[in-house]
């Protein structure tokens, strides 16, 4: 029985080491990408066309359940906040406190998940095939550097326009919040729009604007890092979309707390 | 001289792949690498053609050569049309990049899709040709920069015996119109007894045959006739592969 005990003991620190191992190797990888994009951009080493390409799939592609994810999130916290507001006197506020959380946490957020499920799981999914069917060996055969013409393109895509998504998702959820106000809470547009501005301050909205500039980023980096490091067939191919989904979501987490704590701490 | 490869060495997890591998391939020249599965071949190609680096050892080249690679599963990108693939160097290599008009690029392609037997398919996906027709885009792309060195790997592995033909008739040809230093990897007899005209073979990361074409089938290697004679008794243990 002791002896069991220890075996078991022993599979369990092994089956532990492996996945902290697991989770240096994956994390060193995002970490070499990152310094790999940094040089490539000092270095002015841009594939312009393909930055355009990828930015047009960023925003585009992603726009429509951004806008479905963001503006149905808005329109049922409306529809329980504002006649609970209404009932305590407070309907006035309903505008200022569907500002204060669109624009500081829910469209961001909202968003940036869209994006991870939309746009970073077919990111690490294209580059993961493209690394098994050796497409990116080709590329360095051909003396084309792969960073400078996959990860790059997409990393600058994802910096420079999940902000644009973000605003456009935040400016559909509160007029969703808005009309949803208005029909369960009887609450005038006019006086929705007057308490929006109380809650809104310009701070938040260049907070936003960064947050989700570096959400954006990330998750590009990370769904290409994890793309990238693909070895073996289909299976590692899932494995590395799981991978760049389940990263993707703890690293806005992360970077959400980080966020906070740095501005609103 | 074209290309040597001296003294070379490459281990993985412990375990080497490459022993002190050495070679030479004049221009015009194809040299045939055979051996089982996992005996270093394929890494061979990789590290000349750069995607890996050795441990040790040599690749000599004049300066300004270029490799080029066909790859064993063609390796195409499959989000790219023919003409996109075959003119991908020349549109994104950075010292091509502005050399040449994209009428002289669709020029180039169509005359290298002529060399390879295909014209007209330049629209089409790789996914929309067959195996064959996927492996001379392969070469085509290869050949587009006018490569003096080429390496080939397995380039009739799962072909029918009439395309694979026809293959090895495009790789003489294409080293006859480039005058070529051509590596072929394969495990076919027929590949090399058609386009090759020296030969090595690797068990366990060592060359332990090489020699001619006629000396690999008609010659006392013990290796080599086990290899042409197709039998599980000999020095080559599979087992212990």
């Amino acid at each position: 029985m002791f002896e069991l005990n220890k075996t078991l003991t022993f599979q369990g620190f092994l089956l532990l080491w492996k996945e902290i191992r697991e989770f240096l190797i994956t994390l060193g990888n995002i970490g070499c990408d990152f310094s790999r994009v940094v040089v490539h951009l000092l270095k002015m080493k841009i594939n312009l066309k393909e930055v355009i390409e990828q930015s047009k799939r960023f925003a585009y592609d992603s726009l429509p359940i951004s806008l479905t994810i963001v503006g149905m999130t808005a329109a049922i916290i409306a529809m329980q906040l504002a006649p609970e507001l209404a009932k305590q006197g407070g309907a006035d506020y309903t505008g200022m406190l569907s500002a204060l959380v669109m624009v500081r946490e829910l469209a961001v957020v909202m968003s940036g998940f869209a994006i991870i499920s939309m746009v970073g799981s077919s990111f690490a999914s294209e580059i993961a095939s493209m690394s098994v069917t050796e497409q990116i060996s080709a590329m360095k055969v051909l003396r084309v550097d792969p960073v400078e013409y996959l990860i790059v393109p997409r990393f600058l895509a994802g910096f420079l326009f999940m902000p644009v998504v973000f605003i456009i998702s935040a400016f559909f959820g509160l007029i969703c919040a808005g009309a949803v106000s208005h029909y369960c809470a009887d609450l005038s547009i006019l006086n929705y729009i007057t308490s929006m501005w109380h809650g809104l301050y310009v701070r938040d909205i260049f907070i936003a604007i960064l947050k989700s500039a570096v959400f954006g980023g990330t998750i590009a980096l990370i769904s290409c890092s994890c793309g990238y490091a693909t070895r073996g067939g289909a299976k590692e191919v899932g494995l590395a979309t799981t991978k760049a989904v389940v990263w993707s979501f703890l690293a806005i987490a992360v970077w959400d707390f980080i966020f906070a704590a740095m501005f609103y701490l | 001289m074209s290309l040597e490869v001296k003294n070379l060495n490459k281990t993985f997890d412990n375990r080497k792949i490459l022993n002190n591998i050495s070679f030479k391939v004049e221009n015009g020249q194809t040299l045939g690498v055979i051996g089982f599965s996992g005996s270093g071949k394929s890494t061979l190609l990789k590290i000349i053609s750069g995607i890996l680096y050795e441990d040790s050892g040599e690749i000599i080249y004049p300066q300004n050569s270029e490799i080029a690679m066909a790859f064993q599963y063609s390796a195409l990108f499959d989000f790219l049309n023919v003409h996109d693939n075959i003119a991908f160097p020349l549109m994104e290599r950075k010292e091509f990049r502005g050399k040449y008009t994209s009428e002289e690029i669709s020029k180039l392609v169509a005359q290298k899709l002529k060399l390879v037997g295909l014209e007209g398919i330049e629209e089409k996906y790789p996914s929309e040709l067959s195996g064959g027709m996927q492996k001379r885009v392969g070469f085509a792309r290869a050949i587009v920069t006018n490569p003096n060195i080429i390496l080939y790997d397995e380039p009739t592995a799962g072909l029918d015996p009439v395309t694979s033909t026809m293959i090895e008739d495009y790789i003489v040809q294409l080293k006859k119109e480039l005058n070529a230093a051509c590596i072929v990897v394969t495990h076919q007899l027929s590949t090399i007894k058609r386009a090759v005209d020296s030969v090595i073979m690797l068990y366990q990361g060592n060359i332990v045959f090489a020699g001619s074409v006629q000396e690999l089938l008609y010659g006392n290697n013990e290796y080599a006739k086990q290899f042409v004679s197709a039998s599980i008794q000999g020095p080559m243990n599979i087992a212990t592969k």
